[in-house]
Formats: C-alpha cells, structure tokens, sequence
C-alpha cells in the first residue's frame, strides 16, 4: 500500500512499496552481473591482440581503397539497374499474394476463423521467419544463378511482412461504414469494394513503398549468394581483393539507397 | 406497411436486448424511438434489416416476411430500407458523390460498381438528391472534409438514393449541435412527407422528437412501454420510462421552443 498513515496521523503517499522498491533494486542488481559474466565470456574468447591491430588494418585497407576507381562505374550500370528492378518486382509479387492472404488472416473478413485463418496465419510466419538471404541461397540452388532467384526470394519474404501489416490494418477499420455499406443491399464483394478498401488503401499503400523500400536495400547483398544484382560486383572484388572497386560500389549503393528513401518519402507523403 | 410481431433478440452473452416486440408503422408515418441507453432501440432497427440477426418473431414489410428470407433476396429486401446512421458512417475517403451513389450498390452490378460506371438515370438521381439536401456544391468533396451536419446530409441522400419504402434510422443528431439537430429532423421528416415514406427514429432528445413526429414508442428493457402521441408524454410517463427525475424543465422547453418556431 503506498498510501501510510505515520505516528503523527499524516498521511504518506509513495510510488512504490517497500518490497516493489527492494524488487526493482534486486532486478537492476541482476541486470548488471548479468552484463558483467557475460563481458568477462566475451573477453575471454577474444583474441585482444587483433582487436588491438584493427585500426591499423582498417587504415591500410581505407589507404589502398581510396581513391575508388572510378572507370569500374560502366560495369555497375547495369547490375544496380538488375537491383532496382529485383527489389520493385520482388515487392508487386508480394503485395500480389499477400492481399488475399490478409484478408484471410484479418478476424473481421476472413471467411473461417477456425480453419482458413490459421492457414493464412501460417504462410506468414512461416515466410517471415526466413530471411531473403536465406531464400536466395535455396533458390539459386533450385532454379540456378541469376535475378529470377532475387526476385522470388525478395517476394516471399515480403508476403508475410506485407500481409501481416495489412491484416492489422484491416481489423483496425471503422465497422460501421462497412455495416451502412451492408445496409444499402450491397453484396459481399460490393462491401469489400466500398467500405474496406478505401479504408486500408493508406495502409496498402504505406505498407508497399516501406517494404520496396527495405527490399531495395536487401537485394543489394542477394548477389552475394549469386542472386544476381550489385551484390555479384561485391563479391568478386572482394574476392579478388580488388579495394578500389569494392569502394566504388559502396559509395553507388548509398548513393542509390539515398535517392530511394527519398523516393519513398515523396510517394508516401503524396498518398496520406 | 412495417409489422413486427414478437421481435426477440437475445444476444450471445445471454443478454435480452428485445423480449415479444409487437409494432405496426403504416407507410408515411414516422415514429419516434425513444428510451434509456441500452433499451434496445439499435437493436430494434438492427434487426429490422438484419443487420443483427434477430433470435425469434417475425418481421413483415409490405407484406413480405424479412426474417426468413435468403441472402440474396435479403440484399434485395435491403434496398427498400434506408438506413441513417448517429456516426454518419459515410466512407470517409469517398468522394461525397461516391458515398450518395453508394446507395444503388443494390441495384448495380460488381464489374460497374467498381468501375463507378453508375447508370446515368442513377446520377442525375443523385444530384438531384444533393440539391435537395443542399450539398450540389460538395460533389466532389471528400466526405471527410465535410463538417457533422453536411456528413448526415449525405447520409440522408444516400438512404434516399435507394427508393426506400422505410427509413431506420439510429440517432441521426447525437453528434450534432442543438440548431444542425433540428434542421436535419425537420429535412428527414420533411423528406418522408415528400415520398410517403415510414420511419423509425431513434432518439435520445426527447423534446426533439416532440418537435417533429406525431408518435412516440419508447422502449426499455427490451419491452415497449409507452406508444402514443408526443403530448401523453407526461412527467409521469417519463419517469416510467426512464426513471426518477424532474421532467417539468424538459417538457416546459419544448412548449417554449414550439412558440418560437
């Protein structure tokens, strides 16, 4: 009880009570050995010797990547080119299945709460509990080298994210403009029409420029598994230790990540 | 002609929103609904067009049975019942001309309906409708734009739109200030006179609806207590309805504001 009376009959009020008070003591206590056994495991695994040598490392790679070579740009046209389009289309196959299955998963449209909405529920847990790098690599596997891999790899990956947003948004709409819209005769797909989606069409469109947004910055390291893209550029510099250039794509993908968050910004303040 | 007979509506809790509601509105007449929160009168409306499926009794309008009918003749049984809502539930990023031609989404099919490809006979209907209520001007306004009365104003238009034989209509001025109230009663009542159209409006202002119609049915509990003219309404009759209070005050301003007007 925070609220005392004390031998002089006044009443005293605090936040807390004494144990709550000592609790919250023993927690803090907790978290910090906690922080401590855990930096001592750290240390102890560490080799401190190159942790030490980092900056002069980091300094002689920095050192023979600058200046970026600026000539390798006529190679990188194309594949930041195979990037934004891997990370645009990735996006519109998504957002493509990802509206039927919100719709099934939202409580308030899906046509049974019992079996098909734990169906939907599903596929987007399970889709995005795995990350496109990870698809990436058993696609590339599965249909071979190249942007098709990307592209299916960015879209499954998106349906669950898109879907999951967007069934939120649908629970979340005003029911009785879906309930005047039932009352005027309309059928089933007439109320969709015109008392759903004109309430979730922000949300959509919100929803898909963010998630292009994100795939446009995940597809720039698909090519690392051999998904096609600037990620392939990436990965044979590095691999031929080629500094100069892997400077120059770096400096193209921020450059392109930049023009692209700029680009989204534009659309979703024109849309809300 | 509106019958309901034995209208009974139990909710899944276990509630009793309506017990043996028996009522006949012929068609022209407008009643008032009035009574406590939570005496039953949304549900009464709600299951007049089934919105809420009622648990047992029967509905008739002009002679067909609602109660029983299929899905699909029920969405055409809706088209007769326009309906008014206390929220205005307008779609709100509808244009005002999309939320008034809502109103034929009965009548037309999917394919045009999505398209907005409306029957011309539909649109001129619809600003002809807009100039009754006087928004001609606000066509192509966003409905959220619109302020509390101008929104029931298309509300009304897109209940009208759908050539009614019945209005329901729940708590159409109580977000709505004292004089935007009245105008909108008297353009609903008006409106009704016009077409000969039945109405049942529910209502919190009981003064209000003393103003406008000419029969008063209060409900509580789910029961019909009171049906009659809006001058039986006594202190006596209101304290049945509504409980221990002193009525004089209320009564007294509606005469005075009668003399005024």
């Amino acid at each position: 009880m925070p609220t005392s009376t004390n031998a002089s009959g006044e009443k005293i009020w605090k936040l807390r009570t004494r144990n709550e008070t000592l609790f919250r003591w023993a927690l803090w206590l907790a978290t910090i050995i906690a922080f401590y056994v855990s930096w001592m495991k750290i240390s102890d695994q560490t080799t401190w010797f190159f942790v030490y040598d980092a900056p002069r490392i980091a300094a002689d790679i920095g050192g023979r990547a600058w200046p970026p070579r600026w000539s390798y740009i006529d190679q990188l046209g194309g594949a930041i080119w195979d990037t934004i389009n891997m990370a645009t289309l990735g996006t519109i196959f998504a957002l493509f299945m990802a509206v039927p299955v919100a719709f099934l998963a939202a409580r308030n449209t899906t046509p049974s709460k019992t079996f098909i909405r734990p169906v939907a529920l599903l596929v987007i847990v399970s889709t995005r509990s795995i990350n496109s790098l990870i698809w990436a690599l058993l696609l590339v596997s599965i249909i071979g080298p190249g942007v098709l891999a990307g592209i299916v790899a960015i879209a499954i990956r998106s349906i669950g994210f898109c879907a999951k947003l967007l069934y939120e948004a649908i629970e979340e709409i005003d029911s009785t403009q879906v309930e005047a819209i039932t009352a005027t005769g309309a059928s089933r797909w007439q109320t969709m029409a015109y008392g759903i989606v004109p309430q979730i069409m922000p949300a959509f469109a919100g929803i898909a420029v963010f998630r292009w947004d994100i795939n446009f910055r995940e597809s720039t390291v698909l090519g690392l598994v051999g998904a096609g893209g600037i990620g392939l550029q990436l990965q044979g510099s590095l691999n031929t230790l080629a500094w100069p250039q892997v400077s120059l794509i770096l400096i193209v993908i921020l450059v392109a990540v930049i023009i692209g968050e700029w680009v989204s910004a534009r659309v979703r303040g024109a849309i809300i | 002609m509106l019958k309901l007979d034995k209208l009974t509506k139990v909710y899944k809790t276990g509630d009793k929103a309506l017990s043996d509601v028996t009522l006949k509105i012929p068609g022209g007449q407008i009643i008032a609904l009035i009574g406590p929160s939570g005496a039953g009168k949304s549900t009464l409306i709600r299951c007049i067009n089934r919105l809420v499926e009622p648990t047992s009794g029967s509905v008739t309008l002009d002679g067909t049975e609602i109660t029983t009918l299929g899905s699909g003749a029920l969405r055409r049984m809706r088209r007769r019942m326009g309906m008014i809502f206390q929220e205005y539930a307008l779609v709100e990023r509808l244009t005002v001309m999309e939320n008034v031609l809502s109103g034929r989404l009965g009548y037309v099919g999917f394919w045009r309906s999505f398209l907005r490809k409306f029957p011309q006979s539909d649109i001129d209907e619809a600003y002809r409708l807009l100039d009754r209520v006087g928004l001609l001007h606000m066509a192509d306004k966003r409905a959220d734009e619109l302020s509390g009365g101008q929104r029931q104003r298309v509300g009304i238009a897109r209940a009208l739109i759908q050539d009614p034989a019945l209005l329901l209509v729940d708590e159409p001025t109580a977000s709505l200030d004292p004089k935007t109230s009245r105008q909108i009663m008297r353009l609903i009542t008006e409106l009704c006179a016009e077409r000969g159209l039945a109405a049942i409006v529910n209502i919190h202002d009981v003064s209000l609806a003393q103003m406008f119609v000419q029969r008063v049915v209060a409900l509580n509990l789910g029961h019909v207590i009171f049906d009659g003219g809006p001058a039986d309404l006594t202190p006596e009759v209101l304290t049945d309805i509504y409980g221990e209070e002193d009525w004089e005050a209320t009564i007294a301003k509606v005469e005075d504001e009668e003399e005024e007007t």
